[in-house]
């Protein structure tokens, strides 16, 4: 058998041959993302000041966290087209409550977050019930969302906010001592989970990666988020949005990799029937989806919201929809569904997000950053349909 | 040749046990069509039974009674001798039943321990997490057991070959299937060495103590791996068989309905 495959390789046309990496995704877009990085510093020596990224971060909040729920409806193999006009009311609907009827920001963000949950759980029941693409139900619920949006908001275009916590969400920074806490505990508990698997691989006779490269991994770590960390510090700290979003993206990941719903997702996302004939119910998974990315582009709604200070008509409408797709699709997750990560949404916001940001300092026009974010997504695009290719292709000779 | 009941075979065949599954007067139809009439059926631990026919003949509908994807009209299922209703593929599980679909029903973005446990996750004790480490355990002992040579469990399954794939899929059967395992053409897309050690697995699961009924078209198949071959014609008993005595023109003509002789001659 391995001699088939050594000819397979052998004969293998050009495209097959290219060096892409096997995971179609992380590495590319981390290169992708330095050179981003590398241009727009030669072009505008402030992109990488303190203050530039620490606005970054900030920038991509909201976009990533919308994109995070898009990794996760794209791994099923659906789509969601509404989560921009879902943040958009959830959004309007904490600003009346907490504005014009008085109710405090914790009750109003819960609200908020029950409207997201209750939009996705009807988009699911729709698509299971009937068997209507998601592609359909959530384009006819984007309609029908940002026209509730319109009538929630009313003729003034924006309900202000002034409430100070809702205010202080994307505004507020991590005093700097409680950062480093933060941070050290989570670095703790990585090592230590890493520890524990690692002696239960052992204990059961399993192959463990060498000592050597798992304390390389570590190192590297480290060094990055201790790099990021200090970045942040000499400006104001560490966003608050940055936390909710580091936390929503473990929070995720771990929903994905560690528990049955997320293997079932991933299950589904690759052979819909195989995983139906063992027993997997695609139809509760698939509502549980859009009920978690409903709540999550409520979240980011309301992240939004606080950003404005206000819930005006135009929230989550525009280009972030698009973009929260593209840059689920840029992170390296598959259009074609069972393949992405959750970090993928922040790797892709990240790009989107320099690539606009960095545009802005050098004075370029909307339109400009338009083409840009195109032109990316298109390159993205490829490398998963290749990707996609060079699999079927290993299927098919084998 | 409906006298030839399972009974008359476990005397005459070389049937190692009573039957852990046996099917009595089974009939389905779908619409006006007959698919099967008053057809008995019967496997037992540690044999493997071929079925046998032409297109239209009722296997894949007999399988799918098994394997609960379709409930059946009239009739008796038996699993160790107590009768039994399948009717759905859970309840099938829950008697120890596997089917190794044609298709293979894999998820080719999972690695095989994903694909091994697809639908049965293990859990750490109480929590909701996932018990990546005992699964990949087990996995490795199952494949080890049959001699099934995979490469690393971790890769996901869209990087192996079809024979590759298709140990997965029995893999997956031996692990769950305490009593029958059924096979849906095994063989159909496979080359001659991955097909011999599809033989290899199938022999491994009968010497587990399954019994295992194999769908085929293929007589060499049959004769190769069978301990017994069942004939259905037209949705019913068509004639036994076995391989060590009988000769494959006689499975054809009981396949095709000629005489012996007659087949002899056409097909030789």
């Amino acid at each position: 058998m391995s001699t088939q495959t050594a000819t397979a390789q052998v004969a293998a046309p050009v495209w097959r041959r290219l060096p892409l990496p096997r995971d179609t995704g992380s590495l590319t877009v981390v290169v992708g993302l330095v050179l981003v990085w590398v241009v727009f510093q030669t072009l505008n020596a402030n992109f990488l000041s303190a203050r530039n990224l620490s606005n970054l971060v900030l920038q991509i909040a909201v976009l990533g966290t919308l994109a995070i729920g898009m990794v996760i409806v794209l791994v099923l193999g659906e789509i969601d087209l509404s989560v921009g006009a879902i943040a958009g009311v959830s959004a309007a609907v904490m600003a009346l409550a907490v504005s014009d009827h008085g109710w405090n920001a914790a009750a109003g963000i819960a609200l908020a977050l029950v409207v997201g949950a209750a939009i996705g759980l009807a988009h699911g029941a729709i698509i299971t019930a009937f068997g209507i693409p998601s592609f359909i139900v959530t384009l006819a619920g984007l309609l029908v969302w940002q026209g509730v949006q319109l009538a929630l908001v009313g003729d003034g275009g924006e309900i202000p906010i002034r409430d100070p916590f809702i205010r202080g969400i994307a505004s507020t920074y991590v005093p700097v001592a409680t950062g480093w806490v933060i941070v050290c505990a989570a670095l703790v508990a990585m090592a230590l989970v890493r520890l524990a698997v690692r002696r239960r691989r052992t204990r059961l006779g399993l192959a463990v990666p060498p000592l050597a490269s798992e304390l390389v991994t570590a190192l590297v770590t480290v060094v990055l988020v201790v790099g990021v960390v200090a970045v942040l510090d000499s400006y104001f700290g560490i966003p608050w949005v940055l936390v909710f979003l580091v936390t929503l993206m473990t929070v995720c990941t771990l929903v994905m990799r560690e528990t049955r719903l997320g293997r079932h997702l991933y299950a589904i996302g690759g052979n819909a029937e195989a995983a139906r004939r063992s027993g997997i119910r695609v139809r509760g998974a698939t509502v549980a989806v859009f009920v978690i990315v409903s709540a999550i582009a409520a979240a980011a709604g309301i992240i939004e919201a606080s950003r404005q200070f206000s819930a005006s008509n135009a929230l989550g409408g525009g280009t972030l929809q698009l973009n929260a797709i593209a840059a689920a699709v840029i992170g390296g997750t598959s259009l074609f569904g069972g393949r992405g990560r959750v970090y993928h949404a922040l790797l892709g916001a990240l790009v989107v997000g320099s690539v606009q940001n960095g545009l802005d300092l050098l004075g370029q026009p909307a339109a400009i950053k338009n083409v840009a974010t195109g032109v990316i997504l298109i390159i993205a695009v490829i490398v998963d349909a290749l990707g996609r290719r060079r699999r079927l292709a290993r299927g098919s000779t084998d | 040749m409906p006298a030839l009941t399972s009974d008359l075979a476990l005397q005459d065949g070389p049937v190692t046990g009573r039957p852990v599954l046996e099917m009595r007067g089974i009939a389905k139809r779908y619409g006006r069509v007959a698919a099967l009439t008053d057809v008995d059926f019967a496997v037992a631990a540690g044999e493997v039974v071929a079925l046998v026919g032409d297109n239209g003949a009722g296997k894949s509908t007999l399988v799918k009674a098994i394997a609960g994807t379709h409930r059946i009209d009239a009739g008796q299922i038996l699993i160790d001798g107590a009768p039994v209703s399948i009717g759905s593929p859970s309840d099938a599980s829950a008697l120890g039943i596997e089917t190794v679909y044609q298709d293979l029903a894999l998820c080719d973005n999972l690695d095989v321990v994903a694909n091994l446990y697809l639908g049965r996750e293990l859990r750490r004790g109480a929590t909701t997490l996932l018990d990546h480490e005992t699964m990949e355990r087990r996995a490795a002992d199952v494949i080890a057991e049959l001699s099934a040579h995979l490469p690393v469990l971790t890769s996901p399954v869209s990087a192996l070959s079809g024979g590759q794939r298709q140990a997965i899929a029995v893999s997956r059967a031996a692990l769950w299937g305490s009593r029958v395992v059924l096979l849906d053409e095994p063989t159909a897309a496979l080359g001659v060495a991955q097909t011999a050690m599809v033989y290899r697995l199938v022999r491994g699961l009968r010497d587990r103590g399954l019994a295992v009924v194999v769908i085929s078209h293929n007589m060499a198949d049959v004769f190769e791996v069978a301990d017994r071959i069942v004939v259905l014609r037209l949705g019913r008993n068509a004639g036994e068989f076995d391989p060590r005595t009988s000769h494959p023109n006689d499975v054809v003509a009981a396949i095709t309905g000629s005489t012996a002789a007659a087949a002899g001659e056409d097909l030789a």
